[in-house]
């Protein structure tokens, strides 16, 4: 039977051609939207997880009470030590001292009076030592790189390609960046700007500078120092079981009430970034619902109207002996075939447009210059099982509710009155 | 009867209004005490905060109210930083950068090396009886030493403090605390003033104790290691050539 029907689908397309292409529309619409919404949020995790909270952070006690101020003052002093035994407490994480500050940015004329300047927002990281490679890597630097090169020796430093244009510098050239040491005096130093970089965040295009560690120690008085310790998962991945068990671990083996102790932070911890991913969770599954409610609503109509418009056919089947349950179940196998290929062809669709911008991405910035929210300004879709498989729920199971509930009108229908029908 | 009482009664309000002095002269006298036509003074500030205790050195030379250089000789980080002061415009010199900076705009409500003072602090050069309005609200004993409990008012809106608040020595006329205020009452700063000593005519407190009420830590004393008032000092000290030097 199914052969037959099938057959009947590829062969008559005015009985099969719409109800498939509004099933491959609703699913190849709602696979994109999944595979969108799951790469935003993928983006906001992955470029906070980066640039401000790590999937895990290890800040003091006083440091976590003001975090949303960054108040490097607070943190970390001679941590060298304490590092080493949490790299090997932890190997499933990149640990990675780092220090945030503002600052401005003054560049002098030829004879040291300023000539430009402008706010900084600091990021001072590993570029020099051992493990350099793993911040390149956690920071994207390499591919971030737009003009110079990246620092090989003290007293070179990054610049947001934004400020170096605005500013009208040229690599190589000198710049101070101008701060308060962790005591509260002014510090000032001098610096080579050896490169610029577009992390494509427009947060950290507006004014970012990446500084070696080491300077940074030095610029602010800080021997040793950090003001936060990011913890990047290996495998890149949210896993907010595992990093809740890191930080109870941690908490409970080196915590403290002293305020410079350490305590262990997940990303969910910080800025309202639990609060935030919870509700875009929740937010998803509500859109998610809607959307598969409205797509379903539409396929179950298109069900509807396909029993209608062969109410006539009905008729004639009947009339030449078929039976009532036999054409009931015959359109509702045709339903499911219909919904199967339809959701077939409608997520391989939403795949490829998946695949395209998970490919090449897709250019937010121009939303992201009024959007508060830390996420990348280029949106790459998610690619994966689960959204082909949540858009073809409704794909399927919609045009066959409409099938099954038009189809009771043959139960309905009187062969006696089959012929008269079939006259007018 | 009735006019004998109202007699007495006005008698005694006017005998105790003499023995409170104008709160105007007060001003005055606290400011001839303060204030010199030239200084040079060595200076520890001990700067308590949070965390750690710093001892900063420094060599600071003023002429009226518009000149003021001060050079750090200590500790090594801070060695060779200067500060000088022209009228309403401020530099500061920072050695490791060999760089002098504006200190301008909102940079001027920073911390002065860290401590409880803010570069607009010190750059405040007014005296109090032209920036201020001043009542007498009462005495006081304060340290042992008998007060005048002083309330001062802004002259002009735009004044650094609105209001302030001083404990003033009955007999050597000079502050022994005071508090400064933001024109919503919120106490904003307050300083101590000890260990008065005579310097020729004036009295002149060798110890303050500042504190930045908004800020955590223990606040700051400023110790004179020594000060010579009212003498010559070259004109050059005030060059901005001099920072480099």
């Amino acid at each position: 039977m199914f052969s037959f029907i099938l057959k009947g689908i590829l062969r008559d397309r005015s009985r099969a051609l719409f109800p498939i292409i509004t099933v491959v529309a609703g699913v190849f619409a709602f696979v994109f939207y999944l595979g969108f919404m799951d790469g935003y949020v993928d983006s906001i995790i992955r470029q906070n997880a980066r640039f401000s909270t790590g999937h895990l952070k290890i800040v003091t006690n006083a440091y976590a009470q003001e975090i949303d101020q960054k108040p490097y003052d607070l943190g970390f002093l001679e941590i060298r030590d304490e590092l080493v035994l949490w790299r090997k407490d932890y190997p499933a994480f990149d640990w990675l001292a780092r220090i945030n500050f503002g600052a401005l940015l003054d560049v002098p004329d030829s004879s040291g009076n300023t000539s430009g300047q402008g706010d900084a927002l600091v990021f001072a990281i590993d570029l020099l030592a051992e493990n350099k490679d793993l911040e390149y890597d956690a920071m994207n630097l390499k591919k971030a790189l737009l003009k110079g090169s990246l620092p090989q020796t003290a007293g070179e430093i990054l610049l947001s390609d934004l400020s170096f244009t605005k500013l009208g510098l040229e690599l190589g050239q000198s710049a101070s960046l101008i701060s308060s040491t962790i005591d509260g005096a002014m510090a000032i130093r001098n610096y080579r700007i050896c490169g610029t970089v577009v992390f494509n965040t427009e947060m950290l295009d507006r004014g970012g500078v990446i500084i070696d560690l080491a300077d940074a120690q030095e610029l602010l008085n800080m021997p040793d120092g950090a003001s936060e310790i990011f913890g990047i998962s290996r495998n890149g991945k949210y896993d907010k079981k595992l990093f809740r068990q890191v930080k109870a671990d941690f908490n409970m083996r080196h915590g403290g009430n002293d305020e410079f102790d350490p305590v262990m932070l997940t990303i969910e911890d910080q800025y309202s970034l639990g609060t935030m991913l919870a509700f875009m969770d929740y937010m998803l599954w509500v859109m998610n619902f809607a959307f598969m409610f409205l797509l379903g609503i539409i396929l179950w109509n298109a069900g509807l109207m396909n029993g209608i418009r062969r109410y006539g056919e009905t008729g004639v089947r009947l009339a030449i002996g078929e039976e009532k349950r036999h054409l009931y179940l015959s359109q509702l196998y045709e339903a499911i075939m219909i919904g199967v290929l339809g959701s077939i062809i409608g997520a391989l669709a939403g795949l490829g447009m998946n695949w395209i911008f998970n490919h090449f991405g897709m250019n937010m910035t121009s939303y992201n210059r009024s959007s508060s929210i830390m996420s990348e300004n280029i949106i790459y879709t998610a690619i994966d099982l689960k959204s082909c498989l949540l858009g073809m729920i409704p794909g399927i199971f919609a045009p066959l509710i409409g099938s099954a509930l038009a189809g009771l009108v043959i139960f309905k229908r009187q062969t006696s009155q089959l012929f008269k029908e079939l006259e007018t | 009867m009735r006019h004998l009482f109202c007699l007495l009664f006005a008698g005694a309000i006017m005998i105790l209004g003499a023995q409170r002095p104008d709160p105007q002269q007060l001003l005055k006298e606290i400011d001839s005490n303060l204030t010199s036509n030239s200084a040079k003074s060595t200076t520890r500030m001990i700067i308590n905060s949070r965390r750690s205790s710093r001892t900063l050195i420094s060599v600071n030379y003023s002429l009226g109210k518009d000149k003021a250089f001060t050079e750090y000789t200590s500790p090594p980080r801070e060695k060779g930083t200067k500060m000088l002061k022209l009228k309403d415009q401020l530099w500061i010199y920072e050695p490791a950068s060999d760089r002098i900076i504006q200190i301008s705009g909102n940079m001027l409500r920073q911390s002065v090396m860290g401590s409880d003072l803010s570069y607009e602090d010190f750059m405040e050069d007014t005296e109090l009886a032209i920036a201020y309005t001043a009542i007498i609200s009462g005495e006081i004993k304060h340290e042992n030493r008998d007060c005048w409990i002083l309330k001062l008012t802004a002259r002009k809106k735009d004044t650094n403090y609105y209001t302030k608040t001083l404990y003033v020595d009955k007999e050597r006329n000079v502050p022994l605390y005071e508090a400064s205020y933001a024109k919503s009452g919120k106490l904003l700063k307050s300083m101590k003033l000890s260990d008065v000593r005579r310097i020729g005519s004036r009295w002149y407190p060798h110890k303050l104790q500042y504190k930045d009420e908004l800020k955590d830590g223990k606040g700051t004393e400023f110790i004179f290691e020594n000060i010579s008032l009212d003498l010559n000092i070259p004109d050059h000290i005030f060059n901005r050539a001099v920072l480099r030097k």
